[in-house]
């Protein structure tokens, strides 16, 4: 089991409010990842939930259980560090036995239950190598495996994978996700990245500056955002905001539209731009252009669509797939 | 880290060496500033009261006194100057590729570990004895007079004993920073154009700014208070020519077994000590940073 | 470094290093030789090969026993140092892993405390030793180094502490290890070295201290340090044995420093030269 719940959970430090007050409900087996902009308080909640700061205010539940105050071991989670706080003179088999070894379970059990989280994550062959002789992937893996072998009934994740290249946060991504399949236990994944945060979560909080913009699944982010900033941090490239007379004809403070949803042409449209930068990226073309009377837009265009510095093209946007936001900021409802 | 156990838990663990230094810095400070006050000589037990300002004046007084800070200045100020400049130059020199790297730093660093007294001893007795020093032979081999160091020049005598004993320090930790220097930067450098005495005042030196603020400090740490270089050899003379404040008060308290006088001593070197302490440790706050 | 050194280079910079650590080394060398030399031949002028003799260690040892004030030296060094140490471990631990607003203002007070003049403190210290009959005993020297010396361990166990991450620590924590599990299992394997080198410089600096030795010490508890500055008055042909007792008195230590050099740095800079 391993629902959590937050219940108007803040933490001061010092004179910084850092999460003014949160109310959180996670279900038992979800996949939840915490984005928002570096030094919104990602770390920081995660860190109140693992229960290694504690809470200024309010109360957390784990499975319905009162555990505010309790200590971080005595909460039945486990966390994977973005360092993989790995400890240098143990070997990987050591490292992986440590919890259990802590919780004072008898050898002969440690030795299958660390055999048998190796091999789940392909470190058979590594396990009397020290943490110094293994790739980051690898190093990776060790710190994942001493958090499955503790049987949590969650794990908590602080951008685990930032520390490795692209290639490999591709692999390691989809094997997180794949173990989350397997063990069907709850997550808790913090990230910036984008990517990570809509292929892996079932639920996504979007958070800035210690408040909680909007809860909900990848898609329904994407298609409904509740808010400015919601609308501008999830979606890749990010979503093109215009302002003055083009809103006022749509009846809002300020339009937006995504890449995606913009129209191409060489002939004809409602917008006229000029091409400042082309990205070919074999199946998308991102096109970085200066539209006439609105200034800088982005638009995705297919791989085919060729386009070169300083040509003229014509843009029409998707009405159907348009975000209209008022004074406030907040998403107008049709 | 930073639950409230943990916070209470900190504190008692730092408290045994906060409260350690707290009293060895309090008590015998106090006990300084009241004997100070007070007439109070070990020999003369009817000499006793309140003595206002007069161990002060006394000691302020006292011919001995500018000359024994005066003194002081020349020694720290000497010895980071030779060690600072020398330092610099055989750690550059060291940071070339050579043959034997490992024993010639053994070499250099070997006058650190050695007890003052005995580098005392040691340029006194075999090198700078006008009889039997070395470097009397050496001027008897060229038909000169053999010089006595400890009566022409005292200071300038125990200046460089200690020098000799810190040149290291300062050499081994300017090396280390040399050798922190990014290679590609000082290839970038070079590509630009720089000579070699570009590159040395526009990256080397900005580069160990940090290293030198350090060698500074700790030396002057132990500078103020060379004392046992001076005891073994000069004893503080001729005259006063090489008494520095710390032996001028060594001379006053256990030789002339003036408790009052000695205090107002220690309590002047003690200021002293905080207006040098007061800029180092700005310096040195500020480079250690991070 | 792609740069392509010329052997020429390499030669001539050789040559000056070579010649700038002999110069630098030579006042020890040439006490080392002349320990081995006769007293006649020790004032007999400027000659590097002695005749190997080992009379002079010998007679310090008979006529002024050198042993007695060696194990003072010992268990003064060694005993503050470890004093130090367990007093200073669990501060330094402390400032590292819950570092505070004023943990940076303790640890510049605490090198403060190296600035007090000792002088200044000399005579209060001196009468607080004779009042509690400490003066020339092992354990008023051993307290009083400790003191001297508690503030510069403290430093270099924070800045080798603050070099393990705290996230090792508190995964530790979440792996279930208590305060005790964590001290044993993770924070002593790691700190270990750390604590090493500053063991080994802390025996370094104590061995040579030569203020508060010299002047709480007559006799029974006289290090090194005494003994020799009481050669300082030289007493007729005399050159071979204080050479002898000279190079006894720095060569345990001199060693041992050889193999810290490396720490020595990083220890006496607080870290701050790397
Ligand atoms: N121990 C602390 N003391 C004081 N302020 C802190 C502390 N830890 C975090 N903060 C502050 O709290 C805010 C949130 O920090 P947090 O580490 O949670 O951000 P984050 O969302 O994880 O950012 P990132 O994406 O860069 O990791 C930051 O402004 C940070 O400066
Ligand atoms: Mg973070």
């Amino acid at each position: 089991m391993g629902s959590i719940t937050l219940n108007k959970v803040s933490k001061v430090f010092g004179e910084a409010n850092v999460i003014p007050s949160i109310d959180l409900e996670i279900n038992n087996g979800e996949f939840v990842v915490f984005v928002g902009p570096s030094g919104c308080g990602k770390s920081t909640l995660l860190r109140l939930i693992a229960g290694l700061e504690d809470v200024s205010g309010g109360q957390i539940m784990i499975d319905g259980k009162d555990v505010t105050q309790a200590a971080p071991a005595a909460r039945g989670l486990a966390m994977v560090f973005q360092s993989y706080a790995l400890y240098p003179h143990m070997s990987v088999r050591k490292n992986i036995a440590f919890p259990l070894k802590m919780a004072k379970m008898d050898q002969s059990a440690i030795d299958k239950k660390v055999e048998a989280a190796a091999k789940v994550l392909n470190l058979t062959d590594y396990l009397e190598r020290k943490p110094s002789q293994l790739s980051g992937g690898q190093r990776q893996r060790v710190a994942i495996g001493r958090a499955i072998v503790r049987e949590p009934s969650a794990f908590l994740f602080d951008e685990p994978l930032s520390n490795l290249d692209a290639a490999l946060r591709g692999t390691m991504r989809l094997e997180i996700s794949d173990l989350h399949n397997q063990l069907k236990t709850t997550m808790i994944y913090v990230t910036h990245d984008q990517v990570e945060a809509m292929t892996m979560a079932d639920k996504i909080v979007v958070l800035n500056r210690g408040n909680i913009e909007q809860v909900g699944s990848p898609l329904d982010l994407y298609k409904n955002p509740r808010n400015l900033f919601v609308a501008g941090f999830i979606g890749s490239p990010h979503m093109n905001f215009v302002d003055g007379a083009y809103a006022q004809s749509k009846n809002a403070k300020m339009a937006g539209i995504r890449p995606e949803h913009l129209g191409l042409s060489k002939d004809s449209g409602l917008w006229t731009g000029t091409v400042k930068v082309a990205e070919h990226l074999g199946a998308d073309t991102f096109l970085h252009l200066d539209v006439d009377g609105i200034g800088p837009v982005t638009a995705r265009a297919g791989g085919e669509f060729g386009a070169h510095h300083g040509d003229r093209v014509y843009l029409t946007p998707d009405e159907s797939k348009l975000h209209r936001f008022d004074d406030k900021g907040l998403t107008i409802r049709a | 880290m930073a639950t409230q156990n943990t916070k209470t838990l900190a504190r008692a663990m730092m408290a045994p060496s906060v409260l350690l230094l707290l009293v060895w810095m309090i008590v015998p400070l106090a006990m300084t500033l009241w004997f100070s006050f007070q007439n109070y000589n070990l020999l003369d037990p009817t000499q006793t009261g309140f003595a206002g300002l007069f161990n002060y004046e006394f000691f302020y007084t006292d011919p001995a006194f500018f000359q024994s800070i005066w003194n002081t200045l020349v020694i720290v100020g000497g010895v980071l100057l030779i060690t600072v400049v020398g330092g610099i130059a055989i750690a550059l020199l060291l940071d070339q590729p050579i043959f034997g790297q490992g024993i010639v730093r053994i070499l250099i660093i070997s006058p650190f570990f050695v007890m003052p007294p005995v580098a005392a001893l040691i340029w006194k007795n075999m090198i700078m004895h006008p009889g039997y020093g070395v470097l009397g032979d050496i001027n008897r081999f060229f038909g000169f007079e053999p010089v006595d160091w400890f009566a022409r020049y005292p200071l300038f005598s125990i200046v460089v004993i200690v020098a000799w004993q810190w040149l290291p320090f300062a050499t081994l930790i300017l090396l280390t920073a040399l050798q922190s220097l990014d290679g590609e930067q000082k290839e970038a450098a070079e590509m630009d154009g720089a000579n070699f005495l570009n590159r040395f005042i526009y990256l080397v030196l900005p580069h160990l700014a940090r290293a030198i603020t350090v060698v500074i400090l700790i030396q002057t740490i132990f500078l103020l208070g060379v004392y046992a270089e001076i005891l073994v050899t000069t004893n503080g003379g001729p005259g006063y020519a090489s008494t520095n404040l710390a032996f001028l008060i060594y001379r006053t308290a256990l030789l002339g077994y003036d408790v009052g006088g000695a205090s107002a001593g220690g309590i002047i070197a003690v200021v002293l000590a905080n207006i040098v302490a007061f800029f180092l440790m700005r310096a040195v706050g500020k480079n250690l940073d991070r | 470094m792609a740069r392509s050194v010329t052997t020429k280079h390499k030669v001539i910079a050789t040559i000056a290093a070579w010649v700038v650590a002999l110069i630098i080394f030579f006042p020890i060398l040439y006490t080392i030789i002349t320990s081995l030399k006769t007293e006649p031949e020790a004032i007999a002028g400027f000659n590097l090969i002695p005749s190997f003799t080992l009379e002079s260690y010998i007679t310090v040892q008979t006529q002024r026993d050198y042993f007695t004030p060696f194990m003072n030296s010992v268990i003064i060094s060694v005993g503050s140092t470890i004093l130090a140490l367990i007093v200073a471990i669990p501060a330094a631990w402390a400032m590292a892993f819950s570092p505070t607003k004023r943990t940076k203002g303790i640890l510049m007070w605490m090198l403060s405390t190296k600035m007090m003049p000792a002088v200044a403190v000399l005579v209060p210290i001196y009468l607080l030793f004779r009042d509690f009959g400490l003066l020339d005993s092992r354990i008023g020297l051993t307290v009083m180094l400790m003191l001297i010396n508690l503030p510069i361990v403290v430093w270099m166990l924070y800045t080798y502490f603050r070099e393990i991450p705290g996230e090792i620590l508190e995964a530790a924590r979440m792996d279930g290890a208590g305060l005790w599990q964590e001290i044993v299992h993770v924070l002593t394997p790691m700190a270990v070295p750390g604590i090493a080198s500053t063991l080994l410089l802390n025996i370094i600096l104590a061995w040579n201290e030569s203020f508060w030795t010299i002047r709480l010490s007559t006799t029974n508890a006289a290090p090194l340090t005494a003994f020799i500055a009481s050669f300082s008055s030289p007493q007729g042909l005399f050159w071979a044995k204080l050479s002898a007792a000279s190079t006894m008195a720095i060569a345990p230590i001199l060693i041992l420093g050889w193999f810290s050099q490396k720490q020595l740095v990083r220890g006496l800079t607080f870290g701050a030269v790397k």
